[in-house]
């Protein structure tokens, strides 16, 4: 299988007036083609950044090394023009915030169409059939009355769906959902969720699901990806994160999903403790300070990230001895 | 929208009236009358010229029947410009003036939103700094200082435009009043417009657009200078009103024989009629600039237009 995404060392920091702040820190992974990749972690974890990066979307201040390679060119060093190619076309994004994401004074027409000129060189006339056919795709209802509408005329589920229908318009070999469902009402959300799982089956796409709803790792993904403090803590297939995990991170995140058969009014699960610093790591494991079975070396050397066989890949001292 | 014009202008008339109010008895309480600068007038023939113009009767009655003439047209004649009446001077100041103020405002618009969006997209650079720099310098040199240095400077040093007068109306007597016009409005939109760019640039919206991989110029210009431009729109209002009380000091500076001229003379001469006529067209035009801008906001930003 090759991998669509083959992302090398990547490290990206940010000057701040506070001084630089390391987000990401030397992340290796890869991902293959139809395959869903969940990346987990807390807010501020770097889960973000990673993509950001590879999408060349960093702020400003924002400057990243090492490789990302997609179908074997790195986009963190290929000419601005050459990324322009292949973003919006062969690799897409999905935001957060869909109720910002959209350009609120041009037509979801005009906003949708464009892609198709750019990239494919369609007539405005056969852009504006296919953004139809797309948002019909996506489930929103009269597609063609509602395509000449703006932004603020729908709600926030349909413009997630616009959203999602605006990135799969060239049919992206890669697409990157950063939280897609995190603004939206429940519901909605087992809607998107069930858009994105049938598009996974028609378009053969390889899906990365950025996230902090372990549910939606669960039925969705096929590998998942834990990160801590802009590392890799763990990653591995969503039954061996679920049903074996090896990080302590992992494990408490798991703990810390509220449970329906669990007893009426015990207080839910959380791991003790802050996020760290990204100023200013730790000197050893970033875990180590939140972690029950700290040790001295968690404080002083950083675990790498091991091989365990069959993808299973966890970065932690305790763990070393059952390789 | 039409609703909403209409509702507008019917405002404008309450407005136009107080405006009419406040100049006319501002302009008589102020010290001094039409004919004091003249030499002494057997009282009789003063008291026959100023039953001509109405100046005997009471202050009240004054205004009731200069209102009536307004409402009818009648600006009434000039007092101290014998033999032309205030609609005859305005019209013939009227095409300087008006063009002196729109180049201003175009001359404006342009270098402004241009500096400032250059600004944005290269914030913090060297360019930027000097941008600005000479931005907060424009805003900070009056124009009663800036309009001369220019002539000093351009028209008697480098002797390249001619210093100040109209001639027939030929290009290079333009060139200065209107770049002295506008220095300061330049300088106060490409401050607002780099700011409004700045936000929009770090906007959700145009990271959108980035990551749909549309080239740079079309994430500037399509996406992010609609949005950007806005509070530049906003101020176009209080903009002509700048630029319309500045045309009064350019004006006179470079001796164009606009409205502004007049009015400068008018007022002290206390040539009361033709003050009043400058108040009520400059008064109109601000108005209807306003409206017109208003309309132009509803029509850049969809959400206000389904709204009206």
């Amino acid at each position: 299988m090759t991998a669509v995404l083959d992302v090398r060392n990547l490290e990206t920091r940010f000057s701040t007036p506070d001084g630089m702040v390391s987000a990401v820190n030397s992340i290796s992974f890869t991902l293959n083609a139809g395959e869903t990749l969940g990346v987990v972690g807390e807010s501020g974890s770097g889960k973000t950044q990673v993509f950001m990066s590879v999408m060349g979307l960093l702020a400003r201040n924002g400057h990243c090394t090492g490789e990302a390679l997609f179908q074997g060119d790195n986009l963190l060093t290929m000419p601005k023009k050459k990324l322009n190619t292949i973003r919006g076309s062969r690799m897409a994004m999905i935001f957060q915030d869909p109720m910002t994401s959209l350009n609120p004074y041009l037509s979801v027409a005009r906003q949708m169409t464009e892609v198709l000129i750019e990239h494919k060189g369609m007539s405005a006339h056969d852009a504006r059939r296919h953004a139809i056919t797309m948002l019909d795709r996506v489930g929103i209802p009269e597609a063609a009355r509602r395509i000449d509408m703006y932004p603020h005329e729908f709600s926030g589920g349909m413009r997630q769906r616009v959203m999602i229908a605006m990135s799969l318009l060239c049919s992206p070999e890669l697409l990157i959902a950063d939280e897609p469902t995190t603004a939206l009402d429940v519901t909605v959300q087992a809607q998107i969720l069930d858009l994105l799982n049938d598009l996974k089956r028609d378009f053969n796409t390889a899906i990365v699901m950025i996230t902090h709803d372990l549910g939606v790792v669960a039925g969705l993904c096929d590998r998942v990806m834990v990160m801590y403090g802009g590392r890799v803590a763990e990653t591995g297939s969503v039954q061996d994160i679920f049903y074996a995990p090896r990080h302590p991170y992992t494990k408490g995140l798991l703990q810390s999903m509220p449970r329906l058969d669990g007893t009426a009014g015990s207080s839910l699960y959380a791991i003790p403790g802050q996020p760290p610093n990204l100023q200013n790591l730790p000197k050893g494991c970033a875990f180590h300070d939140r972690c029950s079975l700290r040790t001295d070396r968690c404080r002083d050397v950083p675990p790498a990230l091991l091989d365990y066989g069959n993808g299973r890949m966890a970065a932690c001292h305790h763990e070393e001895a059952t390789r | 929208m039409t609703r909403y014009i209409l509702k507008r202008l019917l405002g404008a008339i309450p407005l136009m009236l107080i405006v009419i109010a406040v100049a006319f008895f501002m302009m008589r309480i102020a010290p001094g009358g039409p004919f004091d600068s003249e030499r002494a007038l057997p009282p009789e023939i003063e008291q026959n010229i100023k039953a001509a113009y109405d100046l005997d009767k009471p202050l009240v009655q004054q205004f009731g029947i200069y209102l009536w003439k307004v409402m009818h047209g009648d600006f009434g004649p000039s007092i101290k410009i014998r033999d032309f009446s205030v609609a005859e001077l305005i019209a013939s100041g009227a095409p300087a003036s008006i063009q002196l103020g729109l180049s201003a405002i175009l001359l404006a618009l342009m270098v402004g939103v241009t500096l400032g969006t250059l600004s944005a997209l290269r914030q913090n650079s060297a360019a930027d700094y000097a941008v600005m720099g000479v931005a907060m310098t424009g805003i900070v040199i009056p124009n009663f200082v800036m309009a001369p240095l220019l002539s000093l400077v351009v028209g008697v040093y480098w002797e390249l435009l001619p210093t100040s007068g109209w001639g027939s109306g030929e290009l290079k007597y333009k060139v200065l009043p209107i770049i002295a016009l506008s220095l300061p409005q330049i300088a106060y939109i490409s401050r607002l417009t780099r700011g409004s760019m700045l936000e929009v640039l770090n906007s959700n919206f145009v990271r959108t657009a980035r990551a749909k991989g549309l080239r740079d110029h079309l994430v500037v210009i399509r996406h992010a200078l609609k949005a950007g431009l806005l509070p530049v729109v906003s101020y176009l209002g209080p903009a002509t009103a700048a630029v319309t009380t500045g045309s009064v000091v350019i004006e006179t500076i470079f001796a164009v024989p606009g409205i502004g001229t007049y009015f400068i003379k008018a007022a002290l001469n206390r040539d009361y009629p033709l003050v009043m006529g400058v108040v009520i067209v400059y008064g109109a035009l601000i108005i209807t600039l306003n409206l017109l801008v208003d309309v132009l906001y509803g029509l850049l930003d969809p959400k206000l237009r389904s709204n009206r």
